[in-house]
């Protein structure tokens, strides 16, 4: 692998940049592998690096339907943050958020990590109880987090109106290492050093069938024929029911799409990641100049990864009301993404009932920030066949054991969470 | 935009309408053990196709209906009554 470096770069500089080649390998699939990852997202990419890496395991192959990055981890808004309420949920969140501090030096390439913070509004006296008793579990955990009140928030956000009439900002919970990463260069970096360890990346090879043998995985079938496996690992959010139906189960999840957008370019106007509950709006400012942002999901199944227009008018009326300078600015783009919606609306890393194939999905609407430890995890339990300790409670025997993580009290409505 | 026609008040936006799931899951008999109660709560076909699911015309007659919907191309195919049996289309998803 051509390492990248700022003497790499002045090199390249006066030879006319013609030393540069293709980031990763166009592979075509082999007969077999030790392990076939199917899905080449965020956190297939991510399973494949850390087999590689810290389980020495490099026949592996990704196996992604379209190009890499053109999935979810192309469609999301970039956040990262660690601020849950759970114990589960910090350590795990908090995990992913500690690999996205040195992910860079990882796999030497530039993600544009900005640990800008992140900003939950509070906007009644109620939330702001249920948000401190949150900020005090996140502490217990050794998670930075502080409690700020309106005039702290106007001075870090002064576009923010905090007097609106809907839902008037009273405070916030600030936690200053969230923030954003650069989408399509996590999956370009992990993609990268995933070829560069010997994994092979398969773009433009869909997965038609999963081939079973006595109850254990054999391989899948796929548009480029057959490839065998011992172990085979679904991240395919969006459409993990797809495969699963393929290999004989159903799962406790439905697909839901969830709209972004981002507007025309503008200095800089928010430099953190702002979350405005009441409404459901959140908002922060690309590094190219674009306020990107978004809302709820559409609200019923469906695998159109476009949007409907009656959320498109109700983010944007939420994200008025809040910033009323924002309706001075035209959007410039809007796109969908279909999401796994699990029934307690978290995600899923376990054995399933195949013996071999793993699942890494369910992610709901939150599967960016958690890329580099559900690829970690998800590499340990394919790895060592049993689950990593910060991934025990995300396994499918929780819906039938009654231990489901509700972090919001709304019960097994996918389109609710 | 979906455009739902209510047996009741006719064609209305979803905008009227609150979802309320998949109409598909029935609950099993009170003896019918534990599996059978895991899968009418948590587990779902998902279909990327044809789905029956529950609309409530909230703002209109507030009467829960029937929808036959593809989640591909989100053509309302029927809308019935609560009891209506509303065929899936064979392999046409």
């Amino acid at each position: 692998m051509l390492r990248y470096s700022g003497f790499r770069l002045a090199y390249e500089a006066l030879r006319g940049h013609r030393g540069w080649g293709p980031a990763w390998r166009k592979a075509a699939p082999k007969a077999s592998y030790d392990v076939v990852i199917v899905g080449g997202g965020g956190h297939g990419l991510a399973t494949a690096y850390y087999l590689a890496k810290n389980h020495g395991i490099t026949d592996v192959a990704v196996i992604e339907r379209g190009g890499i990055g053109l999935g979810n981890v192309g469609r999301n808004t970039t956040i990262i943050r660690s601020n849950y309420f759970s114990r589960e949920n910090i350590r795990f969140y908090d995990f992913s958020l500690k690999l996205w501090e040195g992910l860079e030096a990882d796999l030497n390439y530039n993600a544009m990590v900005s640990q800008r913070g992140a900003l939950n509004l509070v906007h009644a006296d109620g939330q702001r109880d249920l948000l401190a008793r949150r900020a005090n579990m996140m502490r217990l955990e050794g998670v930075d987090t502080e409690l700020l009140d309106k005039v702290a928030v106007k001075r870090l956000v002064p576009l923010i109106d905090t007097e609106n009439g809907r839902f008037p900002v009273l405070g916030g919970f600030l936690q200053r290492r969230g923030g954003t990463v650069r989408h399509d260069a996590v999956a370009w970096g992990y993609a990268r050093a995933a070829d560069a360890r010997g994994v092979d990346i398969v773009e433009q090879c869909e997965v038609t069938g999963i081939r079973r043998e006595g109850g254990a995985v054999a391989g899948v079938e796929t548009t480029r024929g057959f490839v065998g496996a011992r172990k085979v690992v679904l991240a395919v959010a969006g459409h993990s029911s797809r495969l699963a139906e393929m290999a004989g189960f159903r799962l406790p999840i439905e697909t839901h799409v969830l709209q972004a957008f981002v507007s025309e370019g503008v200095k800089p106007l928010i430099d953190l990641v702002v979350t405005y509950g009441a409404g459901h709006f959140y908002i922060s400012q690309s590094d190219k100049g674009g306020l990107v942002f978004g809302g709820a999901l559409d609200g019923y199944n469906t695998y159109a990864r476009r949007g409907s227009l009656p959320m498109v008018e109700d983010v944007l009326a939420a994200g008025v009301t809040l910033m009323p300078g924002l309706g001075r600015l035209r959007v410039l783009r809007q796109w969908g993404g279909a999401m796994d919606m699990s029934l307690d609306g978290n995600p899923i890393i376990a054995a399933t009932p195949v013996t071999n194939l793993y699942l890494n999905g369910g992610w709901c609407y939150g599967g960016f920030k958690a890329i580099p430890a559900g690829g970690f995890t998800t590499a340990y339990l394919v790895a060592t066949g049993a689950p990593h300790p910060l991934i025990a409670h995300f396994g499918l025997e929780r819906f039938r054991d009654g231990r489901v993580i509700d972090e919001r009290g709304v019960g097994p409505y996918a389109w609710a969470h | 935009m979906l455009r739902i026609p209510c047996p009741h008040c006719g064609v209305r936006d979803e905008i009227e309408f609150r979802y309320r799931g998949d109409a598909s899951v029935r609950r099993p008999a009170g003896e019918a053990g534990m599996e059978a109660f895991l899968a009418h709560v948590y587990e779902r076909a998902n279909p990327a196709g044809w789905h029956l699911e529950w609309w409530q015309h909230a703002a209109g007659c507030r009467q829960v209906l029937k929808v036959r919907r593809h989640t591909v191309t989100h053509e309302i195919g029927a809308v019935g009554l609560p009891g209506d049996d509303l065929p899936l289309p064979e392999a046409s998803a």
